[in-house]
């Protein structure tokens, strides 16, 4: 299973702080954006290619090819803005 | 030798600052604070919320300081970043560099700052008389990361 958390406007629109997932079949940060996106609606809007968005696993900034395995704490939150 | 703190607590850049005059090797301290501005896009802004990642957000900071001493003879670095709910004028992030010589110094805290902009996870959200909204990363940001 992977740990899913959502921060910031993410959270908001998704109305969900983490949730648990299974490692999708590809092992990627791709693979689980795809399966997300295909729930639809707010999920398919705010995940989009065209959005912006970004990826952290087990605390390290990911790109879109990083690999995924069972216990990976897998963060999904808007470009950051502190400072 | 470097100090990373996240606190919902105001900070003193003179306390800050004697830490690092206790050393006789530093010649140049650069700091940097960063400060919530009443009015953002236009609109006035009455408070801001700053959310952050708990458990990256320190060692995000500590890959920033690590960066920087690999890049630049730095003899101390303190990063210091507010989160929770801040009013115009409140400081939320103090970057602090001392160096034997001041070129350093001023390299590392411009790099720091610029890199916690872009990969410290913080999300700003602006209250308005309005209503309230996320702030949007702004391009610039990025490129000033970049030129790095």
């Amino acid at each position: 299973m992977l740990n899913i958390l959502y921060f910031a406007r993410l959270r908001e629109t998704f109305a969900m702080e983490k949730e648990s997932l299974n490692v999708p079949a590809t092992a990627t940060v791709a693979g689980l954006l795809i399966e997300l996106r295909a729930r639809g609606g707010v999920w398919a809007d705010a995940l989009g290619v065209d959005k912006r968005w970004r990826v952290a696993v087990n605390q390290n900034m990911a790109e879109i090819d990083t690999p995924l395995k069972s216990g990976d704490e897998v963060a999904i939150f808007p470009p950051v803005t502190g400072g | 030798m470097s100090t990373i703190r996240v606190q919902t607590a105001d900070f003193n850049i003179e306390d800050e600052l004697a830490l690092v005059r206790s050393n006789p090797s530093v010649g140049a301290v650069t700091s940097f604070i960063g400060l919530v501005r009443d009015i953002n896009d236009g609109s006035g802004v009455t408070s801001l919320t700053l959310e952050h990642y708990p458990a990256m957000t320190e060692r995000a900071l500590a890959n920033i300081v690590h960066e920087a001493e690999t890049r630049w003879r730095i003899l101390h670095t303190t990063v210091i970043h507010r989160v929770g709910e801040l009013k115009p004028t409140d400081q939320i992030v103090l970057v602090l560099t001392a160096s034997a010589h001041r070129g350093d110094a001023f390299a590392a805290c411009e790099f720091m700052m610029d890199y916690l902009k872009t990969q410290a996870p913080f999300w700003k959200k602006e209250q308005t008389p309005s209503g309230s909204h996320w702030v949007d990363a702004r391009g610039s940001d990025d490129a000033a990361a970049e030129r790095w």
